[in-house]
């Protein structure tokens, strides 16, 4: 593999891989968010 | 009986007879390293232990970094095979709070934007000639995150370890004086006065248990190379969100970090001998650092102006900027700037929140690199 294929190939999946990871990140947290509110706690 | 006598005092002084100009050079870039880390407080705890490091292993026929030498045997015990990065990265888990990010998780998405600066120096490197796994060793001084950079450096790239470490620590250190004029240069006034909610829903404490769990299952599923980098900050965390090992948290936040910090500080000085250390690719490799900082800085804080458009105006660019893994500095810096330019603009937490993105967005990039390059079979 070349060096411009591979450097490509890591700035595309990279930063593309990065944002997308962390996005799923995100809706993870928002989904543990929902399954673990603050009320219930504050009711238990 | 004097010729025994005379024969005895020449061994004394041998190491003058062998100094070699390289070494002078690096007594001198050590005694710098000492000074920084003494009068002017720059990361102290790392730039002590590394400039005194690069004094013991710059003074001919000591040996110590031969294949029994004390510096060996230290480096060989936790850099070589990574248990230290992966040990300061339990310490670094169990001080983080993750509550901020918790409480607005789009606010993670600058912490991935904060690392793009990693892949672009990584492809610079390559044009100027760096092999693949060398320009991936120099491309993670973006993340700036040194446990981080000192663990995909000595796995993929060992002879470029002191110069990436001390670019990484030195660089992360000179974040408040690298990334005000970038955020000043690349926002408006209007969008630096701009104020952020604090209506933000706090998460429950069981939101924050199973935070790090469900994060390592699956980032590992994601990027499995990476797994030691995310599974020790994640298992950190869980051990000071879950409140019942208060012993092992303050122990990974205190003595481990603080004994794996003065051993690894050594272990990287000692990779600092003059005549393997003082080339042209070194001073490349401390620019390319320089320059994955200010691409980091950049890309965030475009990033931040992106999500300010598609938010309708909720993110203040300046928070773009806190993306990176440099914790807390980069919060600071944002919050300082945002200041500047509207004095009830309290932009900390939500900084904060983008620093703590950073931190895993770093650890996920390396992670997702690793993983890259084993899925192009480029290592096994």
């Amino acid at each position: 593999m070349s060096n411009l294929e591979f450097g490509f190939t890591m700035i595309v999946v990279g930063m593309g891989g990065t944002l997308a990871v962390l996005a799923m990140f995100a809706v993870v947290m928002n989904l543990l968010k929902k399954i673990f509110p603050l009320t219930a706690e504050k009711a238990d | 009986m004097f010729d025994a006598i005379v024969n005895g005092l020449s061994g004394l002084g041998a190491g003058v007879a062998h100094l070699h100009w390289s070494n002078l050079v690096m007594l001198a870039v050590a005694g710098l390293l000492l000074y920084l880390a003494i009068q002017k407080d720059v990361e102290p705890l790392l730039l002590v232990p590394i400039g005194f490091g690069a004094i013991l292993v710059n003074i001919p026929l000591a040996d110590l970094m031969a294949e029994e030498g004390f510096l060996r045997t230290i480096y060989n015990m936790g850099v070589a095979n990574e248990i230290f990065p992966l040990l300061i990265f339990v310490g670094i888990g169990a001080m983080t709070d993750f509550g901020p990010l918790l409480e607005n998780p789009k606010i993670f998405l600058l912490g991935a934007a904060g690392q793009f600066g990693i892949f672009l120096t990584l492809g610079l490197a390559l044009m100027f000639g760096f092999s693949k796994l060398d320009a991936v060793a120099i491309g993670v001084i973006g993340a700036c995150d040194g446990p981080t950079a000192i663990y995909v450096s000595s796995k993929f790239a060992p002879h470029l370890l002191g110069a990436v470490s001390v670019a990484a620590y030195s660089y992360m250190s000179l974040v408040p004086v690298i990334q005000p004029p970038i955020m000043r240069l690349l926002t408006t006034e209007k969008e630096r006065t701009m104020s952020m909610d604090s209506d933000t829903k706090p998460a429950s404490k069981a939101a924050k248990i199973a935070f790090p769990i469900v994060i390592t299952i699956v980032g590992g599923l994601i990027a499995p190379k990476g797994l030691p980098l995310l599974g020790t900050v994640m298992l950190g965390n869980l051990m000071r969100e879950c409140g019942v090992v208060n012993r092992l948290t303050k122990a990974s936040e205190n003595e481990i970090a603080n004994v794996v910090t003065l051993l690894l500080g050594i272990s990287i000085g000692a990779t600092m001998d003059g005549r393997l250390f003082l080339k042209g690719q070194t001073m490349l490799v401390l620019s390319f650092g320089f320059l994955a900082i200010i691409l980091d800085t950049v890309c965030g804080v475009l990033f931040g102006k992106l999500m300010n458009l598609f938010t309708g105006g909720k993110i203040n660019p300046l928070i773009g900027a806190a993306g990176i893994s440099a914790y807390p500095m980069a919060a600071r810096v944002a919050q300082r700037e945002g200041l500047k330019y509207n004095q009830f603009n309290f932009l900390l937490m939500h900084a904060i929140g983008a620093n703590t993105g950073g931190q895993v967005g770093s650890v996920m990039a390396a992670a997702i690199m690793l993983s890259v390059l084993q899925g192009m079979g480029i290592v096994p």
